[in-house]
């Protein structure tokens, strides 16, 4: 098999494939099983370890994500903020903070599901597969942030035009090419937990609740209408 | 005016006999099933006692209900709008399994399946959740007439501001005195549970004032859990969705009563439509502590007026359940005789379930190993009953004794009325004279009597007709109705995704 091939499997059948899937299974599922949509909270189940583990976790990956989505929405805004030293540096030490904080709350989250017996009783299959792959990409993308410094920089100059090609339907994996193995790691399994997505309790981030900022705080449901 | 129907409640604790009847039929109906074995929707416990959850009037343990801080807002005291962000990922006040207890069951196989031995084999307790042995420490009704007890009932929460002496005479061995206190959801007006669902899956029913919890559109973020002062909703572990006493609507809406009700052996439930004036919610719910009772009762609106009756049909409200609010047990036990009380109307909630406080024995002392009642009345003086009336305020009367001090006397005064009418060793005179003190009637002690001890099925249930059918005729033609959807879905099902 050439690289070249290779190549073009990894990084714009797979995306392609994952894509798809997120999107198709994803609204399928919410609506067939809207029952399935849930959190599925273990609290009441173990209540200590919790905080400690479900909080870092959340807190972490909320702020990572949000920095790849911003340097794929806006790479031009990150490249002129990182054009100062300092500023760089600052960016690169909180990415790296909330990565490990990411990294050490799912670390939690992995030993209080094993060793609670409890909570392994409501933890599927999939959920460990998940854990799997979520443990292997936050790793991964310590380890980048460690051994490739300045990834805000390339992200913004590499990463994001090869994901714009893939989302204006153009795919074209040269940017990406001469990227390190680990990144390439990196990369192709981002696009498996997007392709995995609808099929795990990770669908709950879609149901995060907005309306209740301002909704009134009474509901009321009438059966018929009302007069 | 906004005027909304409540099916409302009367729990007649003088009644209870502590017989768990109610929650038995609760849970075989509801509640015997994966995930929600531990859920008692319906629990009665002992008083004083710690209760279930352990503690669950330990507002500062469990941040329940609704509080008023100083600039006149109502807040929800565990995780309101600006606090739940934040405190999404993991709830600060949720309970956990250990606050109930962890449900089990006995490891049959093992009287089978042990190898030979010395010793008989035994079923151990094994736990339901995760099937591994467990020692067990708790359970439901776990401090079960343990009125007295040190670890139990010294841990009430409604204990507060009571004397040494007061706690004393509660707790001693031949003072000790205890009663029961069933309770459920209180379908409240101004229910916690959902105004602090992020989701807003949890809601009122507005025909009949029911709270349910929309189990397709609960996620699992618990708020309801953590806000219920009266710890009332439950988490599933197993489906990872809140649940909660749905008052038995499917069998209201077949004319039933709910089966808590229906086979209470003490006969102290009662269940009946109240009309109350919907704008006004707010209003009272921030009322001071001292005025909640009365304020809670301006929001009820009397079904036998003219204006309220045009003005309830005005808003859609059907004849059928004017009429029967005009029957409403519970209007009569709250409102004209005004012995029902709203339990810790200080959470603000504004709960639907109204308890008649329960007389005690009176108080008695010991000396030389005989025990003497320390009043020689007949009914003893409410005062000198064994259980302090500041317990019982802070348990039906945000802590201030009027509300439960006329409630009690009036009962009392029933029985000397009773007593002048049947045995006869009581002179009329004192009897109405004690009914003229409770500000009650001769008339008004009789009906009373009657509700309270000669009351069938019909006289305690009086359900209103619910008109689920009938919500539809309003909305379409019924056979296109029928034509669009078997059971299960409310609008009509259209091919394809
Ligand atoms: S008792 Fe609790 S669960 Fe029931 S309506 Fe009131 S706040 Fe909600
Ligand atoms: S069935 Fe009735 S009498 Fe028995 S415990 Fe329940 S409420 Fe009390």
């Amino acid at each position: 098999m050439s690289k070249h091939f290779f190549d073009q499997f990894l990084f714009v059948a797979l995306p392609y494939v994952c894509l798809f899937t997120f999107f198709l299974m994803t609204i399928y599922r919410y609506r067939m099983q809207s029952f399935s949509y849930s959190s599925l909270s273990s609290q009441l189940l173990e209540n200590k370890h919790h905080f400690w583990s479900v909080v870092p976790f959340h807190y972490g990956i909320l702020a990572i994500t949000a920095g790849h989505f911003i340097a794929f929405l806006i790479p031009r805004s990150v490249l002129a903020w990182n054009s100062h030293p300092v500023r760089l540096y600052v960016l690169e030490v909180s990415a790296l903070i909330f990565g490990l904080l990411t990294l050490v709350g799912l670390v939690g989250l992995i030993v209080r599901r094993f060793s609670n017996t409890k909570i392994r009783k409501v933890t599927t299959p999939t959920d460990w597969i998940l854990f799997a792959m979520l443990l292997v990409q936050t790793a991964s993308g310590v380890s980048v942030a460690l051994l490739y410094p300045w990834g805000s920089s390339w992200f913004a100059t590499s990463l994001s035009p090869y994901l714009w090609s893939i989302f204006m339907l153009s795919p074209d994996v040269t940017y990406i090419a001469a990227m390190p193995h680990l990144v390439k790691l990196h990369i192709v399994l981002a696009f498996l937990t997007i392709g995995f997505f609808p099929f795990t309790r990770l669908v709950h981030v879609l149901v995060i609740p907005n309306p209740y900022l301002w909704r009134k705080p009474q509901v009321v449901r009438w059966y018929g209408y009302r007069k | 005016m906004n005027i909304r129907s409540q099916v409302s409640m009367v729990f007649h604790l003088d009644k209870c006999i502590g017989c768990h009847t109610c929650s038995i039929a609760c849970k075989n109906v509801w509640t015997d099933r994966k995930g929600a074995e531990y859920m008692w929707w319906n629990n009665v416990e002992t008083k004083p006692g710690t209760g279930y959850p352990t503690k669950w009037e330990d507002q500062d343990k469990y941040k329940g209900g609704w509080e008023t801080n100083g600039n006149g807002k109502l807040n929800i005291k565990s995780t309101g709008r600006a606090k739940i962000i934040p405190n999404i990922f993991h709830n600060p006040h949720m309970p956990s399994m250990d606050d109930y207890y962890e449900p089990w069951t006995y490891d049959y196989q093992n009287l089978f399946n042990a190898k030979e031995g010395a010793d008989q084999p035994t079923a151990e307790p094994i736990s339901l959740i995760d099937g591994q042995k467990i020692d067990v420490q708790a359970g439901p009704n776990w401090d079960d007439d343990l009125g007295g007890s040190p670890i139990y009932a010294e841990n009430d929460p409604n204990l507060k501001g009571l004397t040494e002496q007061q706690r004393m005479q509660l707790s001693s061995v031949e003072r000790l005195v205890f009663f029961y206190l069933p309770r459920i959801c209180n379908h409240c007006l101004n229910p916690c549970c959902v105004a602090s669902c992020p989701s807003g899956a949890i809601y009122k029913r507005g025909e009949d004032g029911i709270v349910l919890i929309d189990q397709q559109r609960c996620r699992a973020w618990r708020s309801c859990v953590a806000a219920c002062p009266y710890k009332k909703t439950y988490f599933n572990w197993f489906t990872g969705k809140s649940e909660k006493c749905i008052l038995c609507y499917p069998r209201l809406e077949t004319g039933q009563a709910p089966a808590c009700f229906h086979s209470c052996v003490g006969r102290i439930r009662y269940l009946g439509v109240l009309l109350y004036d919907a704008d006004r919610l707010e209003e009272v719910a921030k009322l001071p502590d001292d005025q909640l009772v009365e304020g809670q009762r301006s929001l009820i609106l009397n079904p036998h007026d003219p204006a309220v009756i045009a003005a309830a049909k005005k808003a859609g409200i059907s004849d059928g359940v004017i009429d029967s609010a005009q029957k409403s047990p519970v209007y009569r036990f709250v409102m004209e005789w005004k012995i029902a009380l709203p339990p810790h109307v200080e959470y603000r909630t504004l709960p639907m379930l109204f308890y008649v406080p329960p007389m005690s024995p009176v108080q008695a002392s010991k000396s030389d190993d005989t025990i003497h009642h320390d009043t020689e009345d007949l009914f003893h003086d409410i005062d000198s009953a064994r259980v302090p009336m500041k317990f019982l305020a802070n348990l039906f009367g945000a802590g201030h004794e009027g509300q439960v001090r006329y409630a009690l006397a009036k009962q009392k005064a029933v029985r000397w009325h009773r007593r002048a009418e049947t045995v006869g060793d009581v002179s009329r005179e004192l009897a109405d004279r004690m009914l003229q003190e409770a500000n009650c009637t001769r008339e008004e002690a009789e009906a009373i009597y009657k509700l309270t001890a000669l009351c069938t099925f019909e006289d305690r249930f009086v359900i209103p007709p619910m008109h689920r059918e009938q919500a539809i005729e309003m909305m379409k033609e019924p056979h296109e109705h029928r034509e669009e959807a078997g059971f299960g879905f409310v609008g009509g099902l259209r091919r394809g995704l």
